[in-house]
């Protein structure tokens, strides 16, 4: 049941990639250790490249940590290189590691990318991005997110096949072409 | 197509404003909960057709993850499925529920269909959800396609405009969103 769609829009808190003015918005609700957002991930990546300036991708946590026991910290970590200025690359070390995601996997993968690991390592221990990691996850609730990975197009949810590559790339080019706003 | 066969197809769950059929149901193989006993709180049903449904994008699994929102409104939630007490207690363990599943077990699927949510066709209940308040009346209730999680947005909303007697608690929390968003 969604009657809305996303909720927040998209705003300055989010992790972006791409144009703001972008004529389409894909946001991914999605949990580092669920397989399907493994799957997801190079799909998404295919998007990005293909669509090139066209697309404004964003990715919000929704860790579901009962199912995921990793997927918590792993969000917290990509938060935590997100506040050195490596979001994206730590988050895609994450999904092409996924099978190792205890802290100190983290904690080097964050020092293979030239962050200070150590101030990971004491974010992480002091839960600095619990709340944030929260927010979103709150946010993913409230727009009707049903596990992971949900993705929004211009802000609304998109139900359909992602792991049809060709079809989901479609998808993105048609809502390019009508141009919809957020 | 016939009256009856659309009747069929399209479930005529309790609406909002009616008050909720009380029932008692097993939760564990020793122990009946009666809806009645939660009276004070709010309490969200979920019926669902199955345990043991596909991983991941699972619907219990989901409410599992967002029980503490649902806490914050003292909400408690109780799963129903035609399942017995053996399976679900099974199926608790394996998926670490931290809420109660009502086996709907004998006489099969007895309580969904007091609240016109049962499937005859397929044995199981429909996947409905069923928001009632502290005095026992649903506020809110919604039927999914069966092939759709509902997620839980719609279960919030009733739970918010539950909680705040000001009306528009819902339109108020949006706009707040927004409003943090645009800053």
């Amino acid at each position: 049941m969604s009657d809305g769609g996303l909720t927040p829009p998209v705003s300055e808190r989010d992790h972006i990639a791409g144009p703001d003015d972008a004529p389409v918005t894909l946001v991914e609700y999605g949990d580092y250790e669920c397989p399907y957002c493994g799957m997801a991930h190079p799909v998404v990546k295919r998007a990005q490249s293909e669509l090139g300036s066209q697309l404004r991708f964003v990715f919000r946590h929704f860790p579901l940590g009962e199912a995921h026991p990793h997927a918590q910290i792993a969000a917290q970590a990509a938060e935590a290189a997100g506040a050195q200025g490596k979001f994206w690359e730590m988050h895609d070390m994450i999904f092409e590691h996924q099978d190792a995601l205890e802290v100190e996997d983290l904690l080097g993968y964050a020092a293979s990318l030239g962050l200070d690991a150590e101030k990971i390592g004491r974010d992480l221990e002091a839960g600095t991005y619990v709340k944030r990691v929260r927010d979103d996850f709150r946010s993913g609730v409230k727009s009707g997110v049903n596990g992971t990975p949900t993705f929004f197009v211009n802000g609304a949810r998109y139900d359909g096949s992602w792991a049809n590559e060709k079809a989901f790339i479609g998808a993105l080019r048609d809502a390019a072409q009508q141009g919809v706003e957020t | 197509m016939t009256g009856s066969e659309f009747d069929r197809l399209a479930p005529q769950i309790l609406p909002a404003g009616a008050p909720a059929p009380d029932f008692a149901l097993h939760a564990t193989p020793d122990q009946v909960l009666r809806l009645s006993e939660l009276r004070g709180r709010p309490v969200i049903l979920v019926f669902y057709p199955a345990d043991w449904s596909p991983v991941c994008g699972d619907q219990v699994a989901l409410y599992n993850e967002i029980l503490p929102e649902f806490r914050e409104y003292g909400a408690e939630i109780l799963g129903i499925s035609v399942d017995g007490v053996w399976c679900h207690a099974a199926f608790a363990r394996d998926r670490k529920l931290h809420f109660s599943l009502l086996a709907d077990f004998e006489p099969k699927g007895a309580v969904a269909r007091m609240y016109g949510a049962y499937r005859a066709e397929d044995g199981t209940s429909e996947r409905a959800l069923f928001v009632l308040d502290g005095e026992g009346i649903i506020r809110w209730s919604y039927c999914s396609p069966i092939a759709v999680n509902p997620g839980a947005d719609g279960i919030l909303k009733a739970l918010e405009s539950i909680a705040g007697k000001s009306a528009p608690v819902t339109a108020e929390s949006f706009q707040n969103d927004a409003a943090e968003a645009r800053t």
